[in-house]
């Protein structure tokens, strides 16, 4: 495919962003095989808590006794689901509102544009912290309550993109061809407004795997699922006598963070050539 | 137009956005199962049906939602925010208690960053110094993907345990019986920590927007002709480029405030700083949902207000402005 040939010679040319997919890559096959390849329950008491790394256990037990290594495994699978899926609704919610205000304007626009300016003035995480209190935490409801406080940046840029192609050319072309306005805006105009897009919410699964890390270290996580958030705030109580506990979770999220706002600074520079940063 | 005008305009705008959120958590306690009067039967052990509809009646629960809704507001205005299910307290009372400490962290922090941020990106940008572009760059890199909780965990485990130099937790030392400035001094050492943690993160944002503010600014004429007058180059960044180049860093800080509101609820819980962040830790483990909704409405309005004062500020930065 010529198309991706392209796309990878100018992804190519940002050597971090290559590295960074690789890193992303092997936290993925970590995500996906991890717990195949090494079958151990994160809730399971496997021996004496509070083990070091590198003895009986390759990092340890935590405080109940519990395998840290299959803890990190199952939590890169929880971390990197919600952060996916929550970015994926975020942006289909953002496009939505945004197409729609920037496509017809007047008071369409004005009216939706008031809500996302509400959306992005609230505390952000406060509502998070309290929609997720109200549905009580599950996967499901940190990923949507996550999706609805991460939408309005989306919402914008969708929105200036359509104004600045819904009077080309081709968008009247399709217009006097008589084609209707949902087609115009999914068919036409979305496709060519889509670059700025995939690049701020592939950076949004970073914002959203860090908000799940914080939700979850206050007590708001899925009951039935290890997360990398929920093992620091386990782990906070014992700091003084095993740092390690908690540290090795964070790493593991600054790690997937980092890959992951890496690898959005090289779709931007392989997307959208004319953005590049100076 | 001049500023007392400005400024009642800008009052005005804010009405509407208070109602919304108003609005917003009248909604999600709707959709919270169970009301009030299923709550404090709880409490009671044992009530009968004819109890809680007594209840339902007495907290006007069975009149039709739209109702609710204005008896709702009318309590707001009278700034009453209901009562907290577990504390048996008016919310607002509780609420009131803990927002100076988040306010002294969330300001100490701000300042710190913006001041540190402010004088990075300078340097970085009057000598275009390479070495100081990459540590800047390197140092955002990092802290945009370290989540803030474990930041502070760590400093803790480095500079409290390790090196036993700072206070793991908590505003002052317990039973210290310290008044005046001693107990002053005493609070700075126990803001270092969390209010380092809190800050990172826009020290690095703050520093990379007034690089690019600052070289922006360079290539207008005005600095040209500064230059051509003789001004020596200290005195070109610092009196004629830097008020110039401060209004995005202003306009950021103002736009990150509910953002630093979210990272200071995390970095009070870790060090048990005694402020909203705490609050909304205890009411989460008691499942207060009154005290969590009041504390949504506070910190959203605390947030507004924010926004105010750096509009304000901002006319006072640039006086087009408040002109136009």
């Amino acid at each position: 495919m010529s198309g991706f040939a392209a796309f990878w010679r100018r992804y190519r040319r940002n050597r971090a962003a290559v590295a960074a997919a690789f890193v992303l890559i092997l936290i993925l096959a970590v995500a996906v095989a991890g717990p195949l390849l090494y079958p151990v329950d994160p809730f399971d008491m496997v021996g004496r808590p509070f083990q070091p790394p590198l003895q009986r256990f390759l990092l340890g037990t935590d405080v109940a006794g519990r395998d840290i290594l299959a803890g990190l495994l199952h939590g890169a699978r929880v971390s990197l689901f919600i952060g996916v899926l929550a970015s994926v609704v975020a942006t289909a919610i953002g496009v939505g509102i945004g197409a729609l205000a920037g496509y017809y304007g007047g008071w369409i626009d004005n009216l939706l544009m008031r809500i996302t300016e509400f959306f992005l003035t609230i505390p952000s995480f406060v509502l998070a912290v309290v929609l997720v209190a109200i549905f009580s935490p599950t996967v499901f409801s940190i990923t949507f309550s996550i999706a609805i406080v991460s939408w309005p940046s989306v919402a914008r840029l969708t929105r200036g993109e359509f104004i600045a192609h819904r009077d080309r050319e081709y968008v009247l072309g399709a217009r006097a061809l008589g084609m209707p306005d949902r087609e115009i805006i999914l068919l036409q105009i979305l496709p060519n407004a889509l670059p700025p897009i995939i690049v701020v919410s592939s950076l949004m699964v970073a914002t959203a795997i860090l908000t799940e890390s914080g939700l979850s270290f206050l007590g708001l996580s899925d009951p039935n699922v290890v997360s990398w958030g929920y093992m620091i705030g386990v782990a906070r109580t014992v700091l003084r006598t095993a740092w390690w506990m908690a540290a090795i979770p964070g790493v593991m999220i600054l790690i997937t963070v980092l890959a992951i706002n890496l690898v959005g600074e090289g779709l931007n520079d392989a997307l959208n050539p004319r953005l590049r940063r100076r | 137009m001049n500023t007392a005008r400005f400024i009642a305009r800008r009052l005005l705008q804010v009405l509407p956005v208070v109602l919304a959120i108003a609005a917003m958590n009248f909604l999600l306690l709707q959709l919270a199962p169970g009301d009030a009067a299923d709550i404090l039967a709880g409490q009671m052990g044992h009530a009968s049906p004819e109890l809680v509809e007594q209840m339902r009646r007495d907290f006007g629960l069975d009149r039709p939602v739209y109702q609710q809704f204005f008896i709702y507001l009318g309590k707001l205005l009278s700034v009453n925010l209901g009562t907290s299910n577990i504390q048996q307290r008016p919310v607002i009372d509780l609420i009131m208690e803990r927002l100076p400490a988040t306010v002294l962290l969330m300001t100490t922090a701000t300042v710190v960053a913006v001041a540190l941020g402010v004088l990075l990106g300078v340097a970085a940008a009057r000598r275009s110094g390479r070495w100081l572009d990459s540590v800047i760059s390197v140092l955002a890199l990092v802290v945009y993907a370290t989540p803030a909780f474990w930041l502070g965990l760590m400093l803790i485990v480095l500079f409290s345990v390790y090196f036993d130099l700072l206070p793991s937790g908590g505003m002052m030392t317990i039973g210290s019986g310290k008044t005046g400035l001693t107990l002053a001094l005493d609070i700075a050492r126990h803001l270092v920590l969390p209010a380092t943690t809190l800050g990172l993160f826009y020290v690095a944002i703050y520093a990379r927007l007034m690089r690019a503010s600052m070289l922006e600014v360079y290539n207008l004429d005005f600095i040209t002709t500064a230059r051509a007058k003789g001004l020596t180059e200290g005195r070109i960044a610092w009196t004629h480029a830097f008020r110039n180049a401060l209004l995005p860093v202003v306009t950021l800080a103002g736009v990150q405030f509910g953002h630093l509101l979210g990272g200071s609820i995390l970095v009070e819980t870790v060090f048990a700083w005694p402020g909203l962040g705490r609050l909304v830790f205890d009411a989460l483990l008691q499942r207060d949902l009154n005290l969590l909704l009041g504390i949504l409405f506070v910190s959203s309005v605390v947030v507004i207000l924010a926004n105010l004062i750096v509009d304000l500020t901002y006319g006072f930065l640039d006086p087009r402005i408040v002109h136009k």
